[in-house]
């Protein structure tokens, strides 16, 4: 029997379901060359984001990576917004003006998928740093990848958030490649947690294909951090179904690598031969949270294509709050 | 016995140190008279023309246009006609060798202090000492430097006060309501501290309307009334100056503001406007003014009106007669007693753009009242 | 009341109003109070300079040293803003903007707008810059003009006491990030300035003196070497008009092109390198909308295309003096 209770479990299942009909419908219609600029799609990495966030409250922040469709939608981002973003409509998440990589509700805690490899790391020691002076238990979760793992910024981030005894918690989703190198190859010890205790941080290793582990150990980080025990880092080893960017031949990848993972290890089975077996949940019920990921992935895309892209004025608005 | 003055630059403002010689109204051989406009001055603050200082004839010119010079140096040399030219050149010349130009510091002499009054810490400058007391009053948006062509010349035997209120200079910004009222009110309360008794009141603008109020409430305070150009004496005032004074966060917004104080718009420099945008921008100085005008103006119009305090103690009007903020119409159809004074060419700041009027009109009532 | 105090004093005096009036405000950055873990006192710094001395005990859960990692506390800093703080970080050097600048410029300067206008980053990060302090390549340029370049940030460059306490009040209030550049051999500059608390609006540049003959753009420490060349130059009969820009962004074009209406003639002195500057934007800016009102070309009076040396003689001709001002001055006013 797992520890949660069955409103939980279907939660969780809705949350990677939605995640994973999201991409692979996102992978579908990038193929018809109908979305522009670059997608990035976290199918497989499900249970990480969905994990995590379970345990976060509309006013902790999560900061993303340029992957950041699933922690968007774990972290409770409309789904349809976001579509409409990808599709850089005017009814888009951030109005058409930022894109699959930049998908952002602060409302949600979401500070943004980004761009710059690493670039979320500061910015949660800053929210970290501001939920302290709130003096409202929150925390700060940086997610980022095996690559960002070897950049400056998230090493800074690291010493200064032990340093500063920060409620943020690190989360390294090493997904086996940082575009087309392998992560063994790319980080200089043999786990990025080995890390941790360079920069004075307890550091975890889950199976980021077992949501249950995750969740876990996503529960212990979070309730240190709330009760000020400072930051944890949590390495989630996995691997991502799809490659770099779409359109990435992958022709570094194994030979039928991801057909491998897709039977033997996807999270997303796994959970529903854990819940049915033990009776926690009836498969049907499961079903029917296929069928709704399914529908609102329908509609979303069918908005996000029938919708406006944003109007020519809109070019020069936002760029500050006031002018001058 | 020939008389041979000296005109000399004159300190106008506590930081004046050097003017600039813009123009000769006189030239050599030209007779003047006492009192006449001799040369324009312009001080980094201000412009300003220098009076003659006798009769007789402008004998010498010894600055020239374009000349920077220090406080009190020689601008040149009016002298009657029995005086030879070997002993004007004596003058001159003994003049410049012994001049030397004071510190801005030392030849302030007097610099402004503070006192706390009912809890507000208020500015003040004093000069002079003499057995009258003078208490000068600024306006709207002003502050006690606007009387630099006054108190000086008025400090002549005489201790002359004047104060920033409330809301204004370098006193306390905060006003409870900004009514005339409580401006009166803190009025007093300086007095009481600085152990003033009573003076001769000189208003201008809003600061006469504070010093009606206060002949009203605690007449024995007060020994007489100058009102230069003042609220109180009828409904009509220019709200959009008031307003439009109170909104400008920008030179360009406050300037035409300013040049309506004039009549002589050329007077509105840059360094004045710039002063005028330090205040302004001070933290609680636009709460205090849109306090001010929603306290003292319903409607566009004036609220208090003190006509019936005029002259109950020895009062005289003086007005400019070009105001483009309140009509010297205001001053017709007082009570016989009290003297109306036009001021021709000078407009809602008429204490600085005919300076030497005002304070002469002020200096002979205060004597009369003796 | 007005006083004078130093720009580093009136910096200070800004820092310490804003923390008294609005919990919110955080100051943070490498020594900014010192001695922080180190067994002898707390402020023991108070800034390298020690401009931000006398906080920490004031504050101190509010003035935060950091260790040094520009990145991390930079950022840290942009992501505090986000989450609702209005953090005063030090980049100790503009110089060191090289190994925190995407914070700054892709997170910070991108966020309201790629979040499609909901999000607000109200930081400001406060930085020294400048040369002629003998400090040598890496610790003297200007780089204002990088920030300028970049939509989203606000670029000041206050000049004088004055300035400096009004516009760095308005930069803490300011919803946007602010970049306030401090230039090193102001610190000591004394200064008229009210001991309350005021802010100057950014995009108003300051006319510092009036001239109708030739109109000098110029900003930060260039401005008092222009006063310097502008005060020969009077004797010479030249009437100069001084601009002092304050903001570089945004800027208050409206008054240079008055300026330039006016006399015709431009000399615009920028302490930076001349590729790329903010002398060759504000040329630009006034050949395309002035070109009628001009009687000469437009001179520039920059510094060389080189690092910054270290040597005094050589630092000395890198800085533009008011000997190179009145001599581009002199030949725009005698052009014909």
């Amino acid at each position: 029997m797992t520890q949660l209770s069955k409103a939980q479990l279907l939660q969780a299942y809705r949350t990677m379901r939605t995640i994973r009909e999201f991409e692979e419908r996102v992978h579908a219609e990038f193929a018809t060359g109908t979305i522009p600029g670059f997608v990035h799609l976290y199918a497989g990495e499900e249970a990480s984001a969905t994990g995590f966030c379970m345990h976060l409250r509309d006013d902790d922040y999560i900061a993303s990576t340029h992957r950041g469709h699933g922690h968007c939608i774990a972290k409770g981002v409309d789904p349809v917004e976001m579509m409409a973003e990808i599709y850089g409509k005017a009814t888009g998440s951030c109005r058409g003006k930022g894109g699959s990589m930049h998908i952002a509700d602060l409302s949600k805690g979401m500070m943004g998928a980004n761009g710059i490899v690493g670039g979320g790391g500061p910015l949660i020691c800053g929210a970290a740093l501001a939920a302290k002076y709130k003096k409202r238990g929150g925390v700060g979760i940086c997610f980022f990848g095996d690559g960002a793992s070897n950049q400056g910024t998230i090493l800074e981030a690291m010493n200064l958030a032990s340093v500063w005894d920060l409620p943020a918690i690190f989360v390294a989703e090493n997904n086996g490649y940082a575009e087309s190198t392998s992560s063994t190859w790319s980080v200089a010890c043999d786990n990025i947690a080995d890390r941790a205790s360079a920069f004075g941080m307890p550091g975890v290793i889950v199976d980021g294909f077992d949501f249950f582990a995750v969740h876990e150990a996503a529960g212990e980080a979070v309730r240190r951090a709330r009760e000020g025990g400072g930051p944890t880092l949590v390495e989630v080893k996995f691997m991502r179904y799809y490659g770099h960017f779409e359109g990435d031949a992958e022709t570094y990848r194994g030979p039928n690598e991801v057909e491998k993972l897709r039977h033997e290890k996807d999270c997303l089975l796994r959970f529903r031969n854990r819940v049915t077996s033990s009776g926690e949940v009836q498969a049907s019920e499961l079903d029917v949270i296929d069928k709704d990921a399914l529908a609102l992935i329908d509609r979303a895309v069918a908005k996000a294509k029938a919708d406006p892209k944003p109007k020519a004025a809109d070019l020069l608005t936002d760029v500050y709050v006031s002018y001058p | 016995m020939a008389s041979i003055h000296a005109v000399t630059v004159p300190k106008w403002g506590l930081s004046m140190d050097k003017g600039a010689v813009m123009a000769w109204h006189k030239q050599p051989g030209d007779r003047v008279r006492k009192g006449e406009d001799l040369v324009d001055v312009e001080s980094d603050k201000i412009a300003n023309v220098v009076e003659c200082p006798a009769d007789g004839i402008l004998r010498r010119q010894v600055a020239a246009v374009g000349d920077v010079l220090a406080v009190g140096a020689l601008l040149g040399v009016v002298a009657d006609e029995e005086a030879s030219d070997a002993e004007v050149e004596v003058l001159v010349t003994q003049f410049q060798a012994t001049f030397v130009p004071m510190e801005a510091a030392v030849a302030g002499g007097p610099q402004p202090q503070v006192v706390h009054a009912a809890g507000r810490r208020v500015r003040y400058l004093v000069m002079g000492e003499g057995a009258e007391a003078l208490l000068l009053i600024h306006g709207f948006g002003s502050d006690l430097n606007n009387w630099l062509f006054n108190q000086e010349p008025l400090a002549a035997g005489r201790r002359v006060y004047a104060i920033d209120l409330p809301g204004h200079g370098e006193s306390d910004k905060h006003l409870d309501t900004g009514s005339v009222d409580e401006y009166a009110a803190c009025v007093i309360a300086f007095m009481d501290e600085v152990a003033l008794s009573a003076a001769h009141f000189v208003g201008h603008s809003m600061g006469a309307a504070v010093a009606l109020c206060v002949a009203d409430s605690t007449p024995a305070r007060v020994r007489s009334l100058t009102l230069v150009c003042p609220a109180g004496l009828g409904p009509e005032i220019n709200i959009d100056y008031l307003t439009g004074f109170a909104e400008a966060n920008s030179r360009n917004a406050l300037k035409p503001m300013l040049s309506q104080l004039f009549a002589d718009e050329a007077l509105v420099n840059r360094k004045l406007v710039d002063d005028v945008l330090r205040y302004k921008r001070l933290e609680g100085v636009r709460e205090a003014l849109e306090k001010t005008i929603a306290a003292q103006f319903a409607q566009g119009h004036q609220r208090r009106l003190l006509r019936d305090v005029v002259g109950r103690l020895p009062t005289q009007v003086l007005w400019g007669a070009e105001d483009r903020i309140i009509p010297p119409q205001h001053a017709e159809g007082l009570r016989a007693d009290v003297a109306v004074h036009r001021l021709a060419g000078a407009g809602h700041m008429a204490h600085m753009e005919a300076p030497a009027e005002v304070n002469r009109f002020i200096a002979s009532f205060i004597a009369r009242g003796l | 009341m007005a006083r004078e105090i130093s720009y580093q004093q009136a910096i200070n005096e800004a820092l310490r109003q804003e923390m008294e009036r609005d919990p919110s405000v955080l100051v943070m950055g490498e020594d900014n109070a010192g001695g922080e873990g180190s067994p002898g006192e707390r402020d023991a710094w108070g800034g390298v300079l020690g401009v931000t001395k006398g906080l920490y005990p004031k504050f101190p859960d509010r003035v935060l040293d950091t260790p040094i990692s520009e990145s991390g506390f930079i950022g840290a800093a942009i992501g505090a803003a986000a989450a609702g703080m209005r953090p005063v970080a030090e980049l100790m050097f503009v110089d060191f903007m090289g190994v925190c600048f995407d914070q700054i410029f892709n997170q910070a300067a991108k966020f309201k707008y790629m979040f499609g206008g909901k999000a607000q980053t109200p930081v400001v990060i406060r930085t020294m810059v400048g040369a002629g302090l003998r400090a040598a390549g890496q610790h003297s340029q200007m780089l204002v003009n990088v920030f300028t370049h970049i939509p989203g940030l606000k670029v000041v460059c206050p000049a004088t006491p004055y300035d400096a306490k009004g516009l760095l009040i308005q930069s803490i209030r300011d919803n946007d990030p602010v970049i306030f550049c401090e230039h090193k051999l102001l610190y000591g500059l004394k200064g008229d300035v009210p001991e309350e608390s005021y802010a100057i609006p950014f995009g108003e540049a300051n006319v510092v003196r009036e001239g109708k003959d030739v109109t000098i753009v110029t900003f930060g420490r260039m401005v008092h070497l222009s006063n310097e060349a502008t005060a020969e130059l009077a004797k010479a009969g030249i009437q100069c008009e001084v601009i002092d820009l304050r903001t570089t962004s945004p800027l208050d074009e409206d008054t240079v092109l008055e300026s330039v209406a006016k006399t015709g003639r431009v000399v615009v002195v920028d302490e930076s390198n001349p590729r790329c500057s903010i002398a060759s934007d504000i040329s630009s800016l006034i050949a395309m909308k002035a070109f009628g009102d001009l009687k000469a070309p437009i001179e520039m009076v920059t510094a060389p295309h080189t690092p910054v040396p270290f040597a005094d003689s050589l630092e000395d001709l890198y800085i533009p003096g008011p000997a190179k001002i009145r001599g581009a001055v002199e030949r725009v006013a005698r052009y014909h």
